[in-house]
C-alpha cells in the first residue's frame, strides 16, 4: 500500500529526537484515521474484542449522519418555503444566497435546492467547530504528549448540530472553545471531564449571547425572519395553536423550526436505534429518560393548569419537539459524563426525563430544557454512582 | 402550605446558597474532597441554619427592630437597635456551632475529627450569616424563616455533596499543574452553577 509506505517513511521524523517531534500527536491522528494501530496490550489482556474508543466514536459519528442530512435539507426547506410563500422577502446581501444562485435555485419542492441551501448554513458552522475545536485538541495533545482522541469527532458534530442555523461563526468558535477547553481539556481530556463538552459549550453561548441562541428570529436561514419554535408556540399560545401550526407527524418527521440537527425525531431514531443495537449507547439511560419524561408529563397533564398551557402537553409531543430525542440518544448516553453503574444509569436517565419536563413546563424563562436537564443530571452522576457503589459494598458485606 | 413549599423549593434549587449566590465558598472548596466529610458538614450546616435563622428572627423582631421593644413597655416604641443586628446574629451562630461541636465530640467523634477546624469555622460561614440577613431583608415571618433556613441549608448541603462526588471522580483526572487543587475546584463550581441555571427564571 502506497499510503502505508508514505506514513511509515514519515514516522521516524515524529519520534523522539526526530525533527518534527513536537507534532507527533498530529501524525498519530492522521495515521489512525487510516489504519488501526498495531500495538496491543502487553500484560494480561482485559477485553478481547475489536471494539476500542476509535470504533465507538466513529460509530456514534456515523449514527448522527441521518439527523445531519435531514437537518441540512430541513434548513433549506424551511427557508425556501418561506421565500416561496412570500415573494416580498428580500434575502439581502447574504453570500450564501449569492453562491446558491450559481448552481441551485430556491424551489422548496426540490431536494437539490434545499440540500444546497442547508449545506451552506450547516457546513461553515461544522467547519469552524472542527477547525477551532481541533486546534485546541491538538494543542493540548501536543503539550501533554497525548494522542489526539477520536472523541472530538463526536463532540464537534454534536455541537454543530445543536446550534441554530443563523448563529454567527465567531460565536461557534467561542462556544466550541469553551466546550473543549473548559468543559474537557482542563480536566485532562476525554474520559476525565464531568460535563458533556458539546452541551457545556452550547450552554455557555446560550447564557452569554441569548439574542443569537434563543428567541424567535434565529431558527430560519433568512436574516431577520421570525419564526417561533414549536415549544415556544406551545408555551405562549397553548396546545391548540401548536396543533394548528403543525401535525404530530410533521413534528415527528421533522420539517419544523429548530436547531440544525434536532428537528427530525425519525432521523434521530434511526441513528439512535443503531447505537442501542451496537450497545454503544446504554439502553438503560434511554429507557430511563423516556420513563421519566412520560411519568412527569402525565403527572402535569393530570394536575392541569388554567394559566400555563404547557401543563396540557402530552408525552408524545414532548418526545418530538425540541432537542429531546437528539439529546436522549446522543448526549445523555455520553459514557463519560453519565453514571457508570448500571443501577445508577436508571436514576440518571429518570432525572433527565423529570428535569426536562420541569424546565419546559414550569420555567417560563426557557421554553426548551433538554440541554440544561442533561447538564444538571451530569452533576448528579458521580453522586448517584457513589451511593450505588456504597449500597453494593454494604450488600456484599452482609453476605460474608 | 403551598407558599411554604414553594419557598422551600426556591431556597434549595432556585436560590441555592452556594451555586446561585456563591456564599460559603471557603468551606465548600476546602471540605469537598471526601464524600463522607462533605455529608457530615452538609448535615451540620442544615442543623445550624434551621436553628439560627428562626432564633435570629425572634431576636430581630422582639429585641432589635424599631418598635420591637413595645412588649416591655410602650415607652420604647422609638428605640431602634437594628444596628446591633450583625453582632447578635453572629453571637447566636457562634453559640449554636459551639453546642453542635460539643454534641459531635461526645456522640460522633469520627465526624468531629474529620471536620476538624472547619467545624468552628462554620461560625464565619457566610452562607449561614447570609441566610439570617436574607431573612431580615425579605421580611420573612417565623414559619417562613424556619422553612427558609432548612431549605437553604439543604441546598448548600446538596451543593457540597455533589461537588464532593465530582471531586472524587476527578481523582483520576489529569489537571494541568497550574490548576491543580483549588483552581480546578473553582472551575468545577462554576460549571456546576451553569447546570443549576436550569432553575433560573422559575418564579415561585
Amino acid at each position: 500500500m502506497a499510503l502505508r509506505k508514505i506514513l511509515d517513511d514519515l514516522e521516524p521524523h515524529f519520534h523522539q529526537g526526530g525533527k518534527w517531534e513536537k507534532w507527533y500527536a498530529l501524525y498519530e491522528a492522521a495515521d489512525t484515521i487510516f489504519y488501526t494501530p498495531g500495538s496491543t496490550t502487553k500484560t494480561t489482556a482485559h477485553v478481547r474484542d475489536g471494539i476500542d474508543l476509535k470504533r465507538m466514536m466513529i460509530t456514534v459519528w456515523l449514527c448522527v449522519f441521518p439527523a445531519m442530512f435531514f437537518g441540512m435539507w430541513n434548513i433549506g426547506f424551511q427557508a425556501n418555503s418561506i421565500l416561496a410563500a412570500d415573494p416580498s422577502i428580500v434575502v439581502g446581501e447574504d453570500w450564501r444566497y449569492a453562491l446558491l444562485g450559481l448552481f441551485a435555485g430556491n424551489d422548496p419542492s426540490s431536494i437539490w435546492d434545499n440540500m444546497w441551501l442547508g449545506a451552506m448554513y450547516f457546513l461553515p458552522v461544522y467547519a469552524v467547530t472542527f477547525i477551532v475545536g481541533g486546534f485546541w485538541e491538538v494543542l493540548f495533545a501536543m503539550k501533554r504528549g497525548h494522542e489526539v482522541n477520536e472523541g472530538f469527532f463526536v463532540t464537534s458534530i454534536l455541537f454543530a448540530l445543536i446550534c441554530p442555523p443563523s448563529i454567527p461563526l465567531w460565536q461557534v468558535a467561542l462556544g466550541i472553545t469553551f466546550g473543549v477547553v473548559i468543559g474537557k481539556e482542563v480536566f485532562g481530556g476525554t474520559g476525565k471531564n464531568f460535563l458533556n463538552p458539546a452541551l457545556a459549550g452550547r450552554a455557555f453561548l446560550f447564557f452569554a449571547y441569548p439574542a443569537q441562541m434563543s428567541g424567535d428570529a434565529v431558527w430560519t436561514a433568512i436574516d431577520g425572519y421570525t419564526g417561533a419554535t414549536a415549544l415556544s408556540i406551545a408555551a405562549s399560545d397553548g396546545m391548540a395553536a401548536l396543533q394548528q401550526a403543525m401535525t404530530w407527524n410533521q413534528a415527528f418527521i421533522g420539517n419544523i423550526q429548530g436547531s440544525m440537527g434536532e428537528t427530525s425525531t425519525l432521523a434521530i431514531l434511526i441513528g439512535g436505534l443503531i447505537l442501542l443495537w451496537t450497545r454503544i449507547a446504554s439502553w438503560r439511560i434511554v429507557v430511563g429518560v423516556m420513563l421519566g419524561m412520560v411519568a412527569t408529563s402525565t403527572l402535569f397533564n393530570l394536575i392541569g393548569s388554567d394559566s400555563n398551557p404547557m401543563f396540557a402537553m402530552s408525552w408524545e409531543w414532548h418526545l418530538v419537539l425540541g432537542g429531546f430525542a437528539f439529546a436522549m440518544f446522543f448526549m445523555a448516553t455520553d459514557p463519560v459524563s453519565a453514571s457508570m453503574t448500571d443501577a445508577g444509569k436508571w436514576f440518571f436517565g429518570l432525572l433527565i426525563g423529570f428535569m426536562v419536563v420541569i424546565i419546559r413546563v414550569v420555567n417560563p424563562a426557557f421554553p426548551e430544557g433538554m440541554m440544561l436537564a442533561v447538564l444538571f443530571a451530569n452533576l448528579f452522576a458521580p453522586f448517584i454512582d457513589h451511593f450505588v457503589v456504597q449500597a453494593n459494598i454494604k450488600r456484599r458485606l452482609a453476605r460474608v | 402550605m403551598e407558599h411554604y413549599l414553594s419557598l422551600f423549593v426556591k431556597a434549595i434549587f432556585i436560590e441555592n446558597m452556594a451555586l446561585a449566590f456563591f456564599l460559603g465558598m471557603c468551606t465548600l472548596l476546602a471540605l469537598s474532597k471526601k464524600m463522607q466529610a462533605a455529608i457530615g458538614l452538609g448535615i451540620a450546616v442544615i442543623v445550624v441554619l434551621t436553628i439560627t435563622v428562626p432564633v435570629n428572627y425572634l431576636i430581630y423582631n422582639y429585641l432589635l427592630r424599631e418598635g420591637a421593644l413595645v412588649w416591655i413597655s410602650p415607652d420604647y416604641a422609638s428605640v431602634d437597635l437594628s444596628f446591633l443586628g450583625l453582632l447578635s446574629y453572629i453571637g447566636v451562630i457562634a453559640a449554636m456551632v459551639q453546642i453542635l461541636e460539643m454534641f459531635l465530640d461526645k456522640f460522633i467523634p469520627a465526624l468531629y475529627n474529620a471536620l476538624g477546624v472547619f467545624l468552628p469555622l462554620i461560625t464565619v460561614n457566610c452562607a449561614i450569616m447570609g441566610a439570617s440577613l436574607f431573612m431580615v431583608e425579605r421580611e420573612y415571618g417565623f414559619g417562613e424563616s424556619v422553612v427558609f433556613g432548612a431549605g437553604s441549608g439543604i441546598g448548600w448541603a446538596l451543593a457540597i455533596i455533589l461537588l464532593a462526588g465530582i471531586r472524587e471522580k476527578m481523582k483520576y483526572s489529569d489537571v494541568p499543574a497550574g490548576l491543580q487543587g483549588l483552581g480546578i475546584t473553582f472551575i468545577t463550581v462554576g460549571l456546576m452553577s451553569l447546570g443549576f441555571m436550569s432553575f433560573g427564571g422559575i418564579d415561585l
